[in-house]
């Protein structure tokens, strides 16, 4: 009853599962925005998702806090949260499967066998090595020991979140239980890390679904995470970036500029040295995201950060306009998305009219105070 | 003879929880709960700027995110006797609201539901008597029998796949599973629309908080500036997209939750017996309605409550030195002046000590210390903490809309008060909050558009934000009621970092091992007696443990190694 040959495309199972072929390709179309493809990216994921079956996926959790696998569930687009629950074939995840104990256990080992080198292993969380591994132990063993036998025969390992890509909250100074993120461990098998904490629910369903769709991994930039959501800095898409580049900041929270919206810079805000998506992408379907709503980055996607001064220290000084280089590859790079380029296509307009914007805001102001 | 059974992973909770349990004669005989990770939040925290605090802890949990944040800054805010504007207050509470309405929703469907609801067995619904029924329990418009036929045709096929992924495994077909296939299907169709719910409500943590998981949080009040003229501020269109969210909250708990809750709950009703456990029942409280400080202004009363006697509610200090105390008798590690003491949590101190067998192993030895988790006592007495304490204090308070909403819903069952004692009880409890969170949720809103109508939009009090005007020592505690109960910080600052900053959180009350006495905690006693029909399928484990919505990360955070300065630093 589980042969592989029996596996169902995504296409097919979408269509039992009472969609139509138009709810299919507007699904394929927001992927491919998600990766950053362009138009004629559609066909090729509508094929690809009318072709493949399903990728098993073994989702472990080690020291972690589930703010992972919370993100994931809020992955905005309905059909996708349907997809990844119901077609991804979740073999084992700790947060939902049904089963526990024994049970839960012959979920993983029936995978790891029946799939070997083909399933993903997906890692919530990062691996303690002091004290021989006994600070974080399932089922009487080891996340180190579990670790290295389900990483033997995965074909790609994602390290979700900031725990599994640097360490996160617990590798911070003193480090008490020697917590280590997954590349450090494992070697020798595709990685992927998608750091953040936790990362986007969106940006986890985008990855997802391109190895699905590619059966390759995305591009990956030089630490190993995807280019397509992590290769600019969250203050090269920031719409108040035209506030930082005139000089005009909040200086403390909740006063006159911060309800006006002003750069966030002067408060701490780690958008300057913080490469992740949230400008453009941003949180829960679009909503917001932190500089948004007030509060500056704290760069939770950087490694280290923890460890890389106080919140609401002032990152180090950042010129104006240093993005020239980045914003001039924004036209010829496939992979990025569509919304990146139009959002630093504008920063770097507004680069450029630097000098009208100061003048613009410089008449705002004046016009303001004669309301 | 009695047979140990081990549950290691236990599945659909937060963290890493190991239950060992003693059968005989097809009875719970002795239990033993036990926390197998740990991370040491709180030795991180040492040195660090106070203001940073709540960005650490929220880090705890991920599921109950934002609730350690709001505890932190709260904690911190009372070390530097901060008073916070009236609209943070109220933006805080319904950051609170969104979080419980979002957390209890997925705890009953997607972490819950499949203890009582047989997803195979829901293939062989009738679509029309499901339409029927549903729409006699509730009005929620997608109740047709096209709608269900549809779901069992998606159903069939995902069996049929065979790659049954997370339901993969499950108890189907035992015999503790009671729900007529329609009901059964009922629920199935609801855990698919209440995850497509629940990543809705959340943007309200998103609008004012930036995010979620893990939204931003300030001590002196938030950093969402009210700005009605800027595009980027809290103006009408944010404060509109808020009002939607609530009301379409309320519909979902209205119109899906509670009629669920109540459709599956009689033929359970054996389970209102089944589960009880401690009697203790524990509660700082929280939803205040004029100011932090006014703790008779809360929407959730403080208090206990002991041997499950509802005529007294007594008073919790959580500074005073003899009330709240951990020890750490059955747990991994160690205290200097000797491991039979309780200790305050601004006296804590902490040092690992694991002792447990080298893994992998197949039992923990039980006779010798066995979790991560350290116990605290209230006064010496386990206490269980959670909606069901929550709801029993407002009750017990003499409080109106609690007596109105249990009374009625005892009624609604046919089941005397004694049944909210037990698992039924607690599963129930966690319902009825909702109902009443989804209501008071609303009053906040319309209370900040009030404030904000009247011409105060003040959001943050950075009076004492900087550091330079700060008293050389301060000592504070913060309380909240994070989802699954009572959750305390505790700081010291010195010099304007942390000197030692301790949490005793809602699980760790609830999962910890025995004391000193040998009394169990609220998951071991509430297993004890509790019937297994088979010893390879422990549903019935699940159900108990599953009702107190376990939080493993959050109870199990702290570790300070050995030969380290360790007097002022607290174990969980």
């Amino acid at each position: 009853m589980s042969s592989r040959n029996e596996r169902k495309s995504y296409y097919e199972e979408l269509r039992h599962s009472g969609y139509s072929r138009r709810d299919f390709m507007k699904f394929c179309a927001t992927v491919a925005a998600y990766l950053g493809l362009e138009a004629s990216g559609v066909s090729q994921i509508a094929k690809a998702l009318q072709d493949k079956p399903r990728i098993p996926v073994i989702w472990l959790h080690f020291q972690e806090c589930t703010c992972c696998s919370e993100s994931f569930i809020r992955s905005s687009h309905p059909i996708v949260a349907d997809i990844l629950l119901d077609k991804l074939s979740l073999d084992y995840t700790e947060t939902l499967m049904a089963a526990s104990g024994h049970q839960a256990e012959k979920c993983m080992r029936d995978t790891m066998e029946k799939y070997k080198g083909e399933y993903v292993l997906c890692i919530e969380g990062s691996v303690p090595t002091e004290a021989d591994g006994v600070y974080c132990m399932i089922g009487g063993r080891t996340s180190m020991d579990i670790l290295k036998e389900a990483a033997s025969g995965a074909k790609a390992v994602i390290a979700w979140g900031s725990c599994a890509s640097n360490g996160c909250v617990q590798s911070a100074k003193p480090n008490p239980t020697g917590a280590t993120p997954i590349h450090k461990i494992i070697k020798g098998v595709p990685l992927i890390k998608v750091p953040g904490c936790p990362p986007i629910g969106e940006v986890m369903a985008g990855v997802l679904v391109h190895i699905i769709t590619f059966g390759t991994l995305p591009e990956l930039d030089g630490i190993g995470r995807p280019k397509a959501f992590y290769s600019k800095r969250v203050h090269d898409t920031c719409y108040r970036r035209p506030f930082y580049d005139a000089g005009l900041f909040v200086e403390t929270f909740d006063d006159e500029n911060a309800k006006k919206g002003y750069c966030l810079y002067k408060v701490g805000c780690k958008g300057p040295t913080t490469y992740n998506a949230c400008g453009v992408t941003k949180w829960n379907g679009g909503t917001s995201y932190p500089i948004q709503s007030g509060h500056g980055c704290f760069g939770c996607s950087e490694e280290n950060y923890w460890d890389a001064g106080a919140l609401y220290a002032r990152a180090q000084p950042f010129p104006g306009f240093g993005i020239e280089s980045d914003a001039d590859k924004i036209g010829t790079a496939a992979a990025i998305a569509t919304g990146v380029g139009i959002a630093a296509h504008a920063v770097m307009t507004n680069l450029r009219k630097s000098k009208l914007i100061d003048d613009v805001i410089e008449e705002g102001k004046e016009a303001e105070k004669e309301l | 003879m009695s047979q140990r059974i081990v549950v290691d992973p236990v599945t659909r909770i937060e963290g890493h929880l190991r239950v060992e349990a003693d059968i005989q004669n097809g009875k719970i005989v002795d239990a033993f709960s036990s926390g197998t990770m740990v991370r040491g939040i709180e030795k991180i925290l040492k040195g660090r700027d106070p203001r940073d605090a709540w960005a650490f802890v929220g880090r705890v949990c991920g599921v109950c995110t934002s609730i350690h944040s709001l505890a932190s800054v709260r904690t911190v805010e009372d070390a530097l006797n901060i008073t916070i504007p009236p609209n943070a207050e109220l933006v805080r509470n319904l950051m609170f609201a969104t979080l419980y309405m979002h957390d209890h929703v997925v705890h009953f469907y997607h972490l819950h539901a499949l203890d009582w609801v047989d997803i195979v067995s829901a293939l062989k619904a009738d679509p029309k008597k499901t339409s029927e029924i549903a729409q006699s329990i509730s009005n929620y418009p997608k109740s047709s029998p096209g709608y269900f036929s549809d779901l069992i045709k998606r159903l069939t096929k995902y069996v049929e796949s065979g790659q049954l992924g997370i339901f993969a495994n499950g108890y189907w077909g035992h015999s503790a599973y009671k729900l007529p296939p329609e009901v059964n299907l009922i629920g199935v169709a609801h855990y698919l629309e209440a995850l497509e719910w629940q990543k809705e409500i959340v943007k309200i943590q998103a609008i004012f908080g930036g995010k979620n998981p893990h939204p931003n949080f300030l001590v002196g009040g938030m950093a969402c500036s009210i700005g009605l003229d800027d595009v980027s501020s809290i103006n009408a269109e944010r404060l509109a997209h808020v009002e939607q969210l609530l009301k379409d909250a309320k519909e979902f708990i209205t119109q899906v939750y509670i009629p669920d809750l109540l459709a599956i709950a009689p033929y359970y009703l054996d389970w209102g017996a089944i589960g009880g456990g401690l009697g203790n029942y524990l509660a700082y409280g929280d939803l205040p309605t004029n100011g932090y400080r006014d703790t008779s202004s809360y929407k959730f009363p403080p208090g206990a409550i002991l041997n499950k006697d509802l005529s007294r509610v007594y008073e919790v200090n959580m500074r005073e030195d003899g009330e709240i105390q951990e020890f750490i008798n059955n747990s991994w590690y160690d205290y200097a002046g000797g491991n039979d003491k309780g200790l305050h949590p601004w006296k804590g101190e902490t040092e690992i000590k694991y002792t447990g067998p080298q893994p992998p192993f197949e039992h923990l030895d039980t006779n010798k210390a066995y979790s991560f988790i350290k116990t605290p006592r209230w006064k010496g007495n386990a206490m269980e903490v959670g909606p069901l304490a929550r709801v029993l204090v407002g009750y017990a308070s003499g409080k109106e809309e609690y007596k109105e909403i249990v009374d009625s819903t005892l009624s609604k069952l046919g089941v005397p008060a004694t049944a909210l004692f037990s698992t039924l009880g607690r599963t129930a409890a966690r319902g009825l909050e909702s109902a009443l969170m989804a209501d008071w949720a609303l009053d906040f809103y319309d209370e900040l558009i009030n404030n904000i109508r009247n011409g105060d939009t003040r959001m943050a009090n950075m009076d004492m934000f900087n550091p330079e005007k700060w008293p050389a020592k301060a000592m504070g505690v913060g309380h909240t009621e994070a989802p699954r109960g009572a959750l305390g910080h505790w700081i010291v600052i010195e010099d304007k970092k942390i000197a030692n900053y301790q949490l005793v959180v809602p699980t760790t009350w609830n999962a910890s091992p025995r004391d000193a006495a040998g009394k169990q905690s609220a998951y071991e006693a509430a297993l004890m007696d509790t019937p297994v029909a088979d010893s390879n399928q422990p549903v019935e484990i699940l159900r108990t443990i599953h009702s107190f919505d376990p939080c493993l990360a959050c109870a199990v955070h702290l570790y300070d190694e050995t030969g380290d300065q360790v007097s002022k630093v607290q174990v969980l």
